[in-house]
């Protein structure tokens, strides 16, 4: 946070975030997005972790209109 | 912990932007849904076959189903759009915190939404073969796999000539490459037909166009939203 006491003016260029921080933020976000896709959109269709077709009956609209491949 | 608060902000963007997607996907998207349950359970009678056992009602499906699955979807890309804001923000870009944010969800709309859309566009209820459902599900994760890589590459490219050729020429290059590319490449994908001959025409083509907008809805209000979230961040001074 060095810039909180430079008081930059409002012409400032943009600074970069360090790859060094993005990185592990980034493998944190890339799995939840996996996970999250997968059972929003594959779960109990094509493949299926969890037997039933209750994950899929209720994600069923949502699946559809977001462009899955449904049933 | 900056990174932390992009992306916990990207998240909250994407939930937001979800909601107000949930509600245009109910208003304009579930009536072609129920128009096309309508039609495949006239189809079930006509053969004579039993009606489905519902398992969950159609209600919660419409309901509390949507708005879940809806926004588990805003926030999950609202966090992968964070990542990519974050590594675009400053290097690849020298645009502020509220045009890059837009003008990037105009390009990740484009990329994970609108080309995968264009091979395999979203379909109703009743459209689709239960026994292809393997094929059609690897062959649309695989297109979406295939249009990031490509813009991925478009953007590499556009970097690496940068220098020689002018920010203009090599964005221009960049975006004429990822257009070949994914055309090339989609062109390789199997083709899916499965719409049944006497399926009306128009609950098809109003389902997908709900279907778009509620995705437009979805990447507008998410730039805008996390434009607005990443200058607080990003440029106190200006916020």
């Amino acid at each position: 946070m060095a810039t909180a006491t430079l008081k930059p003016a409002v012409a400032v260029a943009p600074v970069p975030v360090p790859l060094k921080a993005v990185a592990p933020w980034a493998v944190f976000g890339a799995l939840l997005f996996v996970v999250v896709l997968y059972f929003v959109g594959a779960e109990q269709g094509a493949t299926a972790l969890v037997s039933g077709h209750e994950v899929h009956e209720f994600v069923h609209d949502g699946r559809h209109l977001l462009g899955f491949p449904c049933h | 912990m900056m990174m932390g608060r992009l992306l916990s902000r990207g998240m909250l963007a994407g939930v937001f932007a979800a909601l107000l997607a949930f509600v245009f996907a109910r208003v304009f998207g579930e009536p072609q849904v129920n128009l096309a349950i309508a039609y495949e359970a006239a189809q079930a009678a006509l053969a004579n076959e039993p009606p489905e056992p519902e398992l969950i009602s159609r209600g919660v499906q419409a309901g509390w189903g949507l708005l879940t699955a809806t926004v588990l979807y805003g926030a999950a890309y609202g966090g992968v759009f964070a990542i990519v804001f974050s590594c675009v923000y400053g290097r690849f870009s020298r645009l502020c915190a509220r045009p890059l944010a837009l003008w990037l969800a105009v390009i990740c709309c484009v990329v994970a939404v609108v080309v995968p859309g264009l091979k395999y566009p979203p379909n109703p209820p009743a459209v689709g073969d239960p026994e292809t459902i393997g094929v059609r599900t690897a062959a649309y994760f695989i297109m979406l796999g295939l249009s990031f890589c490509s813009a991925m590459i478009g953007v590499v490219i556009a970097r690496h000539f940068a220098p020689r050729l002018g920010y203009w020429n090599a964005n221009v290059l960049g975006v004429l490459l990822y257009g070949v590319l994914i055309a090339g490449l989609s062109a390789l994908l199997p083709d899916v037909s499965e719409v049944p001959a006497d399926f009306p025409a128009q609950v098809l083509w109003h389902f997908r166009e709900s279907a778009l907008g509620m995705q437009l809805v979805l990447w507008a209000a998410l730039g805008l939203v996390y434009g607005a979230l990443a200058e607080r961040v990003l440029e106190p001074a200006r916020a």
